[in-house]
């Protein structure tokens, strides 16, 4: 309670303060709006609906496109991790196309599919596969070996071995890959989003655009902070519960 | 005061719960002529040359040497873990190809599982056994819980215990499936001396209840003495059996007392014996 307290002292002190610098002036009101006239644009677009519509895209492109991510990552990187010629081959391009900004994948997408929701989902899943793929690579490669003799001398092998033994020793590299993962592939759809019009449905990123356009800036800002609330949700409603379990099971970090 | 009794079986327990821990199987080993040579920097090391060794039924063996006398070496072999370059492994009359949950493994780091708890880690055997149902199992892991004073743990996380709770799940986990025959590592080797003590006592306590067959490979000479039928002294380049001693002392033994204390220094004698004689070669 007290740390939701200073938490909303903190945030409710930064919006006054953007209230004061409205008030002073300094800035025309045309690049500054002020945290009302922002929140009367929310509250408009939230009831007639394009909020809500705009997020519900965005977020079904992001979430579809991450669970295929991590359903083909996952493997992936088990398999590289298994056998070496896997690694030498599929490791070292997973490396390369990982080290590739994946808003670099945008022009691409929109040739191959044209302006629609494929091209979207194309950019997000490459945004996660990679960073998934080498996690899961790296964590699988550092499991103390004494588990995996361990688990054999009890008569686990195979499929068992692997799934209830490898997996969960590797689940603080892989979860720190699929965070990563999540924020690769949240940018580049948003890169995406602002600087093509996909004709299949409106995001977060083109009212952002649309708000530019029309020198909207109570809209550009209004989108932006829905933007950041919904990077804070994915972390504390997703993965803090996973860390914390991690940190609490492991005894690593400090638990709160 | 020593307790030679098991604990006493709950009413709760269901029928093939407890079909399941009065189960006794005992099991004997042989060591046919055992070789196992390992590739270095340097060059190659005979780990092992030659071993050969009889296990009886219920019988608890020592294996002493120095560190890389190949002890750890011919336990990884028995065990299943590694493969002889020749020779062969016979458990109950069938030659050992792969690990298997009949020759359990007790390694000196306790090994468990992190990501589960304490119950979880003891229960982790026992989900592989089939022909029992999951009421069983728990009741079974609870019991063995019971047996190393751990109850109160059960849902402790591993990072919560200490080094000797740890070795004490360890051995949970390791029985909980009642294996045949339990090969144990230098399990106590990075414990404290009084911790140490405390498991002298249950592991006594526990080989003799259960039934168990147990080689148990250290390089403590006391400890040997304290817990061996027989203590079988190991040399080093080549791995070699160089000496058996049969430890006649009354059980439970103090790992204090004098009788101990001769076997101890006699053990001794002889492994600073050889471990000269190498030195001698060596210059």
């Amino acid at each position: 309670m007290k740390r939701f307290l200073s938490a909303a002292a903190f945030f409710g002190g930064l919006v006054i303060l953007w209230q004061l610098l409205y008030d002073a002036h300094i800035w025309s009101p045309v690049l500054v709006p002020s945290p009302v006239s922002v929140a009367d644009y929310l509250r408009g677009a939230a009831a007639d609906g394009t909020l809500g519509q705009a997020t519900l895209i965005t977020m079904r492109r992001l979430l579809i496109g991450y669970v295929i991510g991590i359903i083909f990552g996952l493997p992936l990187g088990l398999l590289t991790a298994r056998w070496n010629i896997l690694r030498d081959t599929v490791g070292t391009m997973s490396l390369g196309l990982q080290t590739l900004p994946s808003v670099c994948w945008v022009p691409l997408a929109l040739l191959w599919f044209g302006q629609t929701e494929a091209a979207m989902l194309f950019v997000v899943v490459m945004g996660t596969l990679w960073s998934v793929v080498i996690a899961t690579d790296t964590g699988v490669r550092n499991v103390p070996p004494i588990f995996r003799r361990a688990a054999l001398t009890m008569g686990s092998k195979n499929m068992h071995l692997w799934l209830k033994v490898i997996l969960p020793a590797a689940l603080p590299f892989i979860v720190s890959g699929m965070k990563q993962g999540w924020a690769f592939a949240w940018r580049s759809l948003m890169a995406a989003e602002i600087f093509v019009t996909i004709l299949t449905g409106f995001g977060l990123g083109q009212l952002l655009h649309f708000g530019r356009e029309q020198q909207a800036m109570e809209q550009v800002i209004g989108i932006m902070v829905i933007i950041v609330v919904i990077g804070l949700l994915a972390d504390k409603i997703f993965f803090s519960p996973i860390e914390q379990f991690l940190h609490r099971r492991w005894g690593t970090g400090a638990s709160q | 005061m020593y307790i030679t009794h098991v604990i006493p079986w709950h009413s709760r327990a269901t029928s093939s719960a407890k079909e399941e821990l009065e189960v006794i199987t005992p099991s004997k080993l042989a060591i046919e002529s055992v070789s196992k040579s390992f590739k270095t920097a340097t060059g190659t090391v005979q780990a092992l040359d030659r071993v050969s060794l009889k296990v009886s039924e219920g019988e608890f063996v020592c294996l002493v040497g120095a560190s890389g006398c190949g002890k750890s070496t011919l336990l990884n072999i028995i065990a299943g873990l590694e493969k002889p370059d020749s020779g062969l492994v016979m458990a109950n009359g069938k030659p050992v190809t792969s690990p298997g949950r009949e020759r359990l493994v007790m390694f000196q780091e306790a090994a468990l599982f992190p990501w589960l708890d304490v119950l979880g880690n003891v229960l982790f055997g026992l989900r592989l056994k089939p022909g029992l149902r999951d009421k069983d199992r728990l009741d079974v892991a609870k019991y063995y819980l019971e047996l190393v004073g751990l109850t109160r743990f059960e849902h402790s996380n591993i990072h919560e215990l200490s080094g000797g709770m740890k070795q004490r799940v360890a051995l949970a986990r390791a029985l909980a499936p009642n294996p045949r025959v339990l090969l144990m590592d230098e399990p106590f080797a990075a414990l404290d001396a009084l911790t140490r003590e405390q498991l002298y006592g249950d592991i006594q306590r526990i080989w003799k209840a259960r039934n168990k067959t147990i080689v148990f490979v250290t390089h403590n000479v006391r400890e040997a003495a304290c817990l061996g039928d027989r203590v079988l002294l190991f040399s080093p380049h080549p791995g070699r059996i160089q000496e058996e001693f049969t430890i006649e002392l009354p059980r439970p033994r103090d790992i204090n007392s004098v009788d101990l204390a001769g076997y101890a220094s006699r053990i001794m004698r002889s492994l600073k014996g050889f471990t000269k004689a190498e030195g001698e070669v060596a210059e």
